[in-house]
C-alpha cells in the first residue's frame, strides 16, 4: 500500500558488522495480565499501548508522530470499498491464555475446515484465537538451537525493541515509514507482534524460516510488524500466516512488512492467508535489495472481504533482482485487489512479476501492479505476466498496470490474460468420468500449478485443499 | 506383441451389450446437423463411420458424449437399454462409453497422471464421489508406466500437462492411452489418425487392436485406410448430409477409400441436397 502507487525511495544504508553480534537466544516471553485498551484511537490509546509493552521513549514518540501521520491522510482512492469507523476497532488487546474466547464460540464453519485441513488440536485452537500460545517449545526446540547457534536473531519485534535496540533503532520503519500511506502510519501507531529476524552475514538458513517456530502468542495480531535484516551473502526463506482460515471477530488487519537483502543476500518470504469474510486486510509489504542481492515475495490471497497488498522490490543497487509471485482467489462477498511493485532504482537489475487470479460466485479479483525505472537504471529488465480466470458470469477481474519509465535503455514486457472456464475444457474432463465439480477444481489447481509449485510441500498440498474446499458447491 | 483379433466376432456373439443411437437429431446453435442418424454397435465389434466432411461424424460422437453445445432434437442413445442422453458426460463415461477426440483440450498446469489417476478412479469406481480415496499411487503408477510402455508411450509423458504444448502426434497418442486406462465398453474414435505421418498411423492403428482385445466395441470413424488395417470394420457406415445412408461389409470402406463418395452421392440425391444445404448455410454464417 502507498498513498499512490509509485513512490520515491533513496535511504541506503547498510549494517553494522558490530551491531551483528550473537546474543543469548531466547523465544519465551513473559506472561503478562489480561489487557484490554477500550475501543478507538487516540493520543491516550496508543501512549496506553506503548506503556503497557514498556517501550524505551523513542518507540512511544514514533507512535505518537505515526498517529499524527494518520490522522492526517485521506482515505487512498483507489483500490477497494473501505467502509470502516476507525473509532468502533479495538486497536489493542493483549492475548492470554486466560482471556481468550471459548472453543464452543467459534464457528463450526471454521472448525470443519480446520479438520479438514488436517491441523493438529493445538494449532487449531491457536489459529482460532481460543488459546493465544501455541506450544511450539517441543516440537521445534531443536530448530531454534541450531539457529542461535548460528547467530541467527528470530524473535516477536515487541521483543527485539527490547532486547536488539541498536539493530530496532538504525532499521526500523526505514523501508516502510509512516508517511508512507495512511495504512502504513496506523500500523506504525499501534503495532503489536510480528517477527523480527536478523541472519548474519554468510549464514544460509537451509529449511523455511516459520513464525510457528516461535512460542509467542502476538506473531499474527491484527497490526503486526515483521523486520528481516538479511546480511551480506546469508539466505532464508520465511514462510507466514498458515493456510487455515484465520478467525477473529475484529475486522480490521493491517500489517506492515519490511526487508533489507544485503549485498548477495537472498530471502524469499511466503504468505498465505485466508481470511475470514469480515475481514479488511490492508497490508504494506517492501523489500530493499542491494547489490546483487535477490528478493523473492511469495503471496497466496483467499478470503477476506477487502484485501490490499502489493508487495514491492526496491532494487537499490547494481545486480539486484525482484520476483513476485502472487495468486488472489475471490469468492462470493470479496475483493481482492492485489498485485506487486518493482521498482528500479540502479542499473542492470531485474525484476519479474507473475500474477494469477481467480474470481468466482460474484467474487472480484484486480490485479494492480507498477514497474517503475528510475533515470538512470540502464540496461535493467522487468517482465509481467497477469492471469486472471472467471469461474462464471457474476464474477469479475481488472487489471490496472501502472508503468513508469524514466530511462531509455531498458526492457519491460507486460502481458495480460483473461479466460474463463471454457465449455470445452469442462467437457473433456468430464467425458473422462470426472464431476462437473472435480473438472472445475482441476482447471482451477493447474491454473496456479506454476506458483504453487514454488511453495513448500505442505503448504502447497494444503493450498491445494483450500482451493477444492473453496470450489465446493461453485457449480450445479 | 500384438497379434490379430481372429476370435474376436467369435467371442462377441455371446455378448449382448450394445450402443444403440435411433433416429439422432441434433442441431447446434439452433441449426439442424444430424438429421437421423441410426446405428447398433455390439461389444467386440469394430463399425468404421465415413463421409465427406461436415456430413457429421464428429456430430454424432460429440452428441454420444454429451457435450453441451450439441443440442439433441429428437431420437435416442441408449447403452444396453439406460438411456445415455439422462445422463451428463462424466456418467456416460462411467458408464463407459469413451470418445477419442479429434481436437483434445489443452489443460495447463493439470498433469496427464494426476488427471488419469482421477478419470480411472471415477470409471471404475462409477459411485465414487468427490474426495473419496483414488486409486492407490503406487498401483496406479505401475499400471499407467506398463501401458506406456506397451504403446511405446516416453514415461515422460506422465509428468506433462494435459494436452498442453503437445504436437498432434502427442495428442493422438495421449487418446489412445487414455482409452488403453479407461478401457471403455464402447469407444468412439475421432480420426485419432489425422495429423499422423504414415508409420505413427500404423502404431496407432496396431495400439488399438491390441487395447481393445475382444470386449469393446469401436466406432471408427477415419479417411484412411490405415487405421482400419488392424480393425478390420465388421460393419461401415456411410454418412452424408446428416443421415446415414449406407451400412455395409468391410468392402464398403475399401470401395470409399478407393473411389470417394461420388457413387453414394448419386445413389442417395436427397442427402446429397441436404449436404449442400448444410454447407451453404455454413457459408453464409462464414459471411455473416
Amino acid at each position: 500500500m502507498e498513498d499512490d502507487m509509485a513512490t520515491d525511495i533513496t535511504a541506503k544504508d547498510t549494517f553494522d558488522p558490530a551491531i551483528a553480534e550473537v546474543n543469548k537466544y531466547d523465544f519465551r516471553t513473559e506472561t503478562q495480565g489480561v489487557f484490554k485498551a477500550r475501543k478507538g484511537l487516540d493520543r491516550e490509546i496508543v501512549g496506553q499501548i506503548s506503556e503497557m509493552k514498556g517501550e524505551p521513549a523513542w518507540m512511544r514518540e514514533f507512535r505518537l508522530e505515526s498517529l499524527e501521520i494518520f490522522e492526517s491522510k485521506p482515505m487512498p482512492k483507489w483500490g477497494g470499498e473501505i467502509n470502516l469507523n476507525f473509532q468502533d476497532v479495538y486497536y489493542y488487546l493483549k492475548p492470554t491464555d486466560e482471556q481468550g474466547r471459548s472453543w464452543d464460540d467459534v464457528p463450526a464453519e471454521i472448525k470443519e475446515t480446520f479438520d479438514r485441513l488436517g491441523i493438529p488440536e493445538a494449532e487449531k485452537k491457536y489459529l482460532a484465537g481460543v488459546k493465544a500460545q501455541f506450544e511450539s517449545e517441543v516440537v521445534y526446540g531443536s530448530l531454534q538451537e541450531d539457529l542461535a547457534k548460528q547467530g541467527v536473531l528470530f524473535t516477536d519485534t515487541d521483543t527485539a525493541v527490547r532486547e536488539y535496540p541498536d539493530l530496532m533503532r538504525e532499521h526500523f520503519a526505514t523501508v516502510i515509514p509512516p508517511h508512507d500511506n495512511k495504512f502504513a502510519a496506523l500500523n506504525s501507531a499501534v503495532w503489536s507482534g510480528g517477527s523480527f529476524i536478523y541472519v548474519p552475514p554468510g549464514v544460509s538458513i537451509d529449511f523455511p524460516l516459520q513464525a510457528y517456530f516461535r512460542i509467542n502468542a502476538e506473531s499474527m495480531g491484527q497490526f503486526e510488524r515483521t523486520l528481516i535484516l538479511v546480511d551480506e551473502g546469508a539466505q532464508v526463506h520465511y514462510v507466514e500466516g498458515c493456510t487455515a482460515p484465520m478467525y477473529t471477530t475484529e475486522s480490521l488487519h493491517s500489517a506492515v512488512v519490511e526487508v533489507k537483502v544485503m549485498k548477495g543476500a537472498r530471502c524469499r518470504y511466503t504468505t498465505i492467508q485466508n481470511w475470514a469474510n469480515n475481514i479488511y486486510n490492508l497490508v504494506t509489504k517492501r523489500a530493499l535489495a542491494y547489490q546483487d542481492a535477490v528478493m523473492e515475495w511469495v503471496d497466496g490471497n483467499l478470503g477476506s472481504q477487502l484485501t490490499m497488498k502489493y508487495p514491492a522490490v526496491y532494487m537499490m543497487e547494481p545486480g539486484a533482482r525482484g520476483e513476485i509471485l502472487s495468486i488472489a482467489f475471490a469468492s462470493k462477498g470479496q475483493h481482492q485487489d492485489a498485485g506487486a511493485k518493482l521498482v528500479h532504482c540502479a542499473p542492470h537489475t531485474t525484476g519479474q512479476i507473475i500474477s494469477k487470479s481467480i474470481s468466482k460466485n460474484g467474487g472480484r479479483s484486480s490485479y494492480r501492479g507498477l514497474v517503475k525505472v528510475e533515470e538512470g537504471a540502464k540496461q535493467s529488465k522487468s517482465n509481467v505476466v497477469c492471469d486472471a480466470l472467471i469461474l462464471d458470469q457474476e464474477s469479475r477481474s481488472d487489471t490496472y498496470p501502472y508503468i513508469e519509465i524514466d530511462e531509455q535503455d531498458v526492457t519491460i514486457g507486460h502481458e495480460a490474460s483473461v479466460s474463463r472456464i471454457g465449455e470445452e475444457q469442462l467437457f473433456y474432463l468430464m467425458s473422462r468420468g470426472l464431476s462437473e465439480a472435480e473438472a472445475s477444481t482441476m482447471i482451477v489447481n493447474g491454473f496456479i500449478e506454476p506458483l504453487v509449485k514454488e511453495l513448500p510441500m505442505e503448504y502447497a498440498v494444503e493450498m491445494n485443499r483450500l482451493i477444492e474446499l473453496q470450489m465446493e458447491g461453485s457449480v450445479g | 506383441m500384438i497379434a490379430p483379433n481372429t476370435n474376436r466376432t467369435n467371442e462377441s456373439m455371446s455378448n449382448t451389450e450394445t450402443l444403440k443411437i435411433t433416429d439422432l437429431h441434433v442441431a447446434v446453435e439452433g441449426k439442424p446437423i444430424l438429421c437421423g442418424a441410426s446405428l447398433t454397435l455390439r461389444r467386440g465389434e469394430t463399425h468404421a463411420l465415413m463421409g465427406p466432411n461436415g456430413s457429421g461424424k464428429s456430430t454424432l460422437g460429440l452428441a454420444v458424449m454429451g457435450h453441451p453445445a450439441y443440442e439433441v432434437t429428437s431420437g435416442s442413445v441408449e447403452l444396453d437399454g439406460v438411456d445415455l442422453l439422462e445422463l451428463d458426460p462424466d456418467e456416460r463415461a462411467r458408464a463407459g462409453v469413451f470418445m477419442a477426440f479429434q481436437r483434445p483440450m489443452a489443460i495447463p498446469g493439470v498433469k496427464m497422471a494426476d488427471f488419469l489417476r482421477h478419470a480411472t478412479t471415477n470409471v471404475r469406481q462409477p459411485d465414487r464421489k468427490e474426495g473419496e480415496e483414488l486409486i492407490p499411487m503406487r498401483e496406479f503408477r505401475k499400471e499407467l508406466r506398463g501401458k506406456m510402455e506397451q504403446l511405446k508411450i516416453d514415461p515422460e509423458f506422465a509428468r506433462r500437462y494435459v494436452n498442453d504444448g503437445f504436437s498432434g502426434g502427442e495428442m493422438k497418442r495421449a487418446e489412445i492411452l487414455q482409452l488403453a486406462m479407461l478401457q471403455p465398453k464402447f469407444a468412439i474414435l475421432d480420426e485419432t489418425d489425422s495429423g499422423l505421418d504414415a508409420d505413427a498411423v500404423k502404431l496407432a492403428s496396431a495400439s488399438i487392436a491390441e487395447i481393445r482385445g475382444g470386449e469393446m466395441g469401436i466406432l471408427i470413424i477415419t479417411h484412411h485406410e490405415r487405421l482400419l488395417e488392424h480393425n478390420r470394420p465388421d460393419v461401415t457406415h456411410v454418412m452424408l448430409g446428416g443421415r446415414i445412408v449406407e451400412t455395409g461389409g468391410p468392402e464398403l470402406a475399401e470401395e470409399l477409400h478407393r473411389d470417394g463418395f461420388d457413387r453414394v452421392r448419386a445413389d442417395h440425391p436427397k442427402a446429397a441436397a441436404q449436404e449442400a444445404e448444410l454447407e451453404k448455410l455454413q457459408k453464409e454464417e462464414a459471411v455473416g
